[in-house]
């Protein structure tokens, strides 16, 4: 692991800029879990368990995109795991009342984005920190659960069962579900849309400092309200993903994956602060994260509690790893 | 009219409330110059820079460019109209690179997508232009602040700025990084561009400014070309002589026989990289020692080393004769010193805290907060010191915050003096506060000295510097320079010595 990570930093000092290291390190400790794991257990360094990994949590890299919207404005979204919850019970229930299931998909989407249009407005209009606003979004999406039912909904619709049964073959053994499409797909326009719109430069500039973005003219208003509806949107979307993958709604889904999803952007190399990081270190990050779940199942004995210890060791780690690097590109 | 003029403003006036902070001030920038603005704090320098930048309105008077008047409806307009400014902080995005920093927002595009590849020669150029040779994709916050400083320079001119405004870019660099700014100054001189130039520091005002307008308190003093005004003329034209209404204190210089006694304080060698250079200094009881010079001579900065404010980095202090260590304000309250801050707004006034509270709370905390002082003495105290120093209105229980900053000026010196400190130090009490009130203090001041207390005096205003201290220590761009004493304590030796530093001693 030292002789790695002396790799990574000799390399970075030649080569690697000090703000792609973050994800440079992320992927590094990727391929070292897994590999790990291909040591210990027979067929685990497989390609399937490798797609696995995104099949089982599309819906992650999708709420970890928004977020790291989100983040990189230097604000933070606690409502998202809620939302996907409401998701679910919104998709549920409207199919359950027999309408049609795109228009179910529509609603749902534009519904998410509503609602962070609805918390951006007043993080930026009202000047009210985001933690606050968020916090709010968290119950009261997580209230309107119950409102809609108690219960769980099971769906039995033909569309949404026929995709969330479907395997898409990608030559060989191996194959992924429409989820993980999707899924890329998201990643592919975050990325564009970060690294090559003004809307993009303009979130990294309000992170940087937003004084100076207004003072330079750019559009902060748009930007820090945007990102909320991205994550809001993105929620949504992953709600709807969640929806294929549990085939129900049901008002205690996803509780606490807000946090899993700000431990993946954080893992990933996304400054806290603002104003640095990338899509694909989160994308990573939620890989080293379904790569510990893995891990643990193979391992069968032990408890699930094994992973969070895991996640909090190495969120530690990262955030030092930042400070480090931090201090260092001051200095 | 003058016809050469690019920018013209005339009769400018400002009021922030009942404050009249400019007063009918007139301002002409020529292209191909170098105009510098220069005044002492509170002068309304940057007042008038932000009705320039489209930051504040005019309340009366007129804004001409290129002999179209002009109202800004805010900085936007003002970039539009060819004014850019670049603040003293840099105010661009650390994060970024060098080229996206100064294309931000106007980067070029390709059917909707930033064009990388045209941003890097579009920022190339910019820099080539200024002769800066920086790698454009490298992160901004790599940089020294310099740098930084020039990179939004650089910003500024790429919007085909004719008008440059730099409001105290120099402030935190260093000589050669100052001679780097100045080589892109004058380059954007050549090419026709008018630049205002504020700073404080007036050997770099001489050496780059073709002509200068000189403000006093709100209003202007006069325009003058740099080629036919002395640093004299400079000083004595931003500091003024105030009329002599304020009370006249016959001050016995300290007795002699204090000289026998240890110093209440000595450093000698103290400093602080990039605050003070090492400065010997020694205070004995009865006596005050005035510290002159200009806003950012270093004065405030010694202050808050002798108070522990600040760690200094070198030299040694000793109080009463003892060497000590002053880490925190705390060491420096008990060692029995003293310190009136000079934004008391900040760092001294309670505001929603009655007058009697803030006037106990130093000795209260000096007491430790287990032993209460009794509402009975609590009483006693602010009624004596509110009659002693006449503060208006004279009821304990108003609240500080609406009191006049005479008043509140007062009240915190009441609150130091109430703990008998054998140190006081008052950096700008009379700062801002009306003639009555400034005459007060300074009476209370000497007064305080007569009964044996040593002071520390810091002051904008030199006259009261010189009328009040036994010795000056003058400071020059954050250097000490002399010290006076007795006789030598003037008014025009102390201007002369600030104006010129030691070296061109007549």
């Amino acid at each position: 692991m030292t002789a790695v990570a002396e790799r990574v930093r000799h390399a970075a000092g030649r080569r690697v800029p000090t703000r792609f290291l973050p994800v440079v390190v992320t992927f590094a400790l990727f391929v070292l879990m897994f590999a790990g794991g291909g040591l210990r257990y027979e067929s685990f360094a497989s390609g399937q368990v490798l797609l696995n990994l995104l099949i089982d949590n599309s819906f992650l890299v999708v709420l970890a995109v928004g977020m790291t919207f989100v983040i990189l404005t230097g604000g933070i979204d606690l409502s998202v795991g809620s939302v996907v919850a409401l998701s679910t019970m919104v998709a549920a229930a409207l199919l359950r009342a027999g309408w049609s299931p795109v228009l179910v998909m529509l609603v749902v989407l534009v519904g998410g984005a509503v609602f962070g249009l609805a918390m951006g407005a007043v993080i930026h209009y009202l000047e009210i920190q985001p933690f606050i606003v968020t916090l709010a979004g968290m119950f009261l999406a997580r209230g309107l659960c119950y409102v809609i039912d108690l219960e769980s909904i099971p769906i039995d619709d033909p569309l949404f069962r026929t995709i969330a049964q479907t395997a898409v073959p990608l030559g060989g053994e191996l194959f992924v579900s429409p989820s993980v499409l999707v899924a890329t797909v998201v990643v592919a326009i975050a990325v564009y849309v970060l690294h090559l719109t003004r809307f993009g430069r303009t979130v990294y500039a309000v992170g940087g400092n937003p004084q100076s973005a207004m003072l330079m003219g750019l559009r902060v208003a748009q930007a820090r309200v945007g990102v909320y509806v991205i994550s809001g949107a993105c929620s949504a979307l992953a709600g709807l993903l969640f929806t294929f993958y549990m085939l129900s709604g049901y008002s205690l889904h996803a509780v606490g994956m807000e946090l899993d999803a700000i431990a993946a952007v954080v893992i990933g190399g996304t400054l806290l602060t603002g104003g640095s990081g990338f899509v694909l270190g989160s994308v990573l990050g939620v890989l080293v994260l379904g790569t510990i779940q893995t891990i643990l199942s193979f391992e069968g004995t032990l408890s699930s509690w094994w992973s969070r210890i895991v996640i909090g060791l190495l969120l530690l780690v990262f955030v030092v790893l930042q400070r480090v690097l931090a201090r260092r590109g001051v200095a | 009219m003058d016809r050469s003029a690019l920018v013209e403003m005339t009769g400018i006036s400002v009021a922030f409330g009942p404050v009249q902070a400019l007063q009918s001030v007139d301002l002409r920038l020529h292209p191909g110059e170098v105009h510098a603005l220069m005044g002492e704090n509170g002068a309304g320098k940057s007042t008038l820079i932000k009705t320039l930048t489209g930051v504040h309105p005019v309340d009366a008077g007129e804004i001409r460019v290129r002999g179209e008047p002009v109202a800004f409806a805010g900085p936007a307009a003002a970039q539009a109209a060819g004014i850019s400014t670049v603040y003293q902080e840099v105010n661009l995005c650390p994060n970024l690179s060098v080229g996206e920093n100064l294309l931000l927002g106007r980067e070029p595009r390709r059917a909707g997508r930033i064009d990388w590849r045209g941003v890097r020669r579009r920022a190339a150029e910019v820099l080539g232009r200024l002769h800066l040779d920086v790698d454009p994709s490298s992160p901004l916050g790599a940089h020294s602040i310099a740098l930084q400083q020039l990179v939004a320079i650089a910003r500024a001119v790429e919007v085909e700025a004719r008008v440059l405004v730099l409001d105290e870019p120099t402030s935190s660099l260093d000589a050669s990084e100052v001679a780097e700014l100045f080589r892109v100054v004058r380059r954007l001189r050549e090419s026709g561009v008018a630049i205002l130039f504020v700073s404080h520091f007036i050997e770099q005002v001489f050496e780059i400014s073709d002509r200068m307008t000189v403000l006093r308190n709100g209003r202007l003093v006069g325009e003058y070309a740099t080629a036919d005004i002395s640093r004299r003329q400079l000083v004595s034209a931003m500091v003024g002589r105030e009329l002599e209404v304020l009370e006249q204190l016959d001050r016995a210089p300290a007795e002699p026989a204090a000289d026998a006694e240890p110093p209440v304080l000595a450093a000698t060698g103290l400093g602080r990289r990039g605050a003070i250079e090492p400065v010997d200094l020694a205070v004995r009881p009865g006596e005050v020692v005035g510290l002159a010079g200009l806003l950012g001579s270093g004065r405030t900065e010694l202050a808050r080393l002798l108070f522990g404010a600040d760690r200094a980095d070198t030299g040694e202090l000793t109080v009463g004769g003892r060497p000590v260590r002053l880490r925190t304000p705390r060491a420096a309250i008990d060692a029995g010193i003293a310190f009136s801050p000079e934004d008391r707004k900040a760092e001294g006034v309670v505001a929603d805290l009655s007058v009697r509270a803030n006037i106990v709370l130093a000795m209260q905390a000096s007491r430790g907060w287990m032993r209460r002082i009794p509402r009975r003495k609590q009483d006693e105290l602010a009624r004596r010191w509110i009659e002693l120093l006449d503060i208006r209105p004279a009821d304990p229980d108003a609240l500080l915050g609406n009191l006049s900053g005479g008043n509140q000026q007062k009240v915190l010196l009441a609150r130091w003096l109430i703990t008998q400190p054998r140190l006081l130090i008052l950096d700008e009490p009379t700062r801002g506060i009306d003639v009555g009130a400034k005459a007060q203090i300074q009476a209370l001041v000497a007064e305080q000295a007569r009964e044996g207390t040593a002071v520390v005096f810091i002051s904008a205003e030199l006259d009261e510097v010189v009328r009040l201290s036994d010795r000056v220590l003058v400071l020059r761009d954050r250097r000490p320079v002399a010290q006076l004493a007795g006789e030598d304590v003037e008014l025009d030796r102390v201007m002369e010595l600030i104006a010129t530093g030691g070296g061109a001693r007549a």
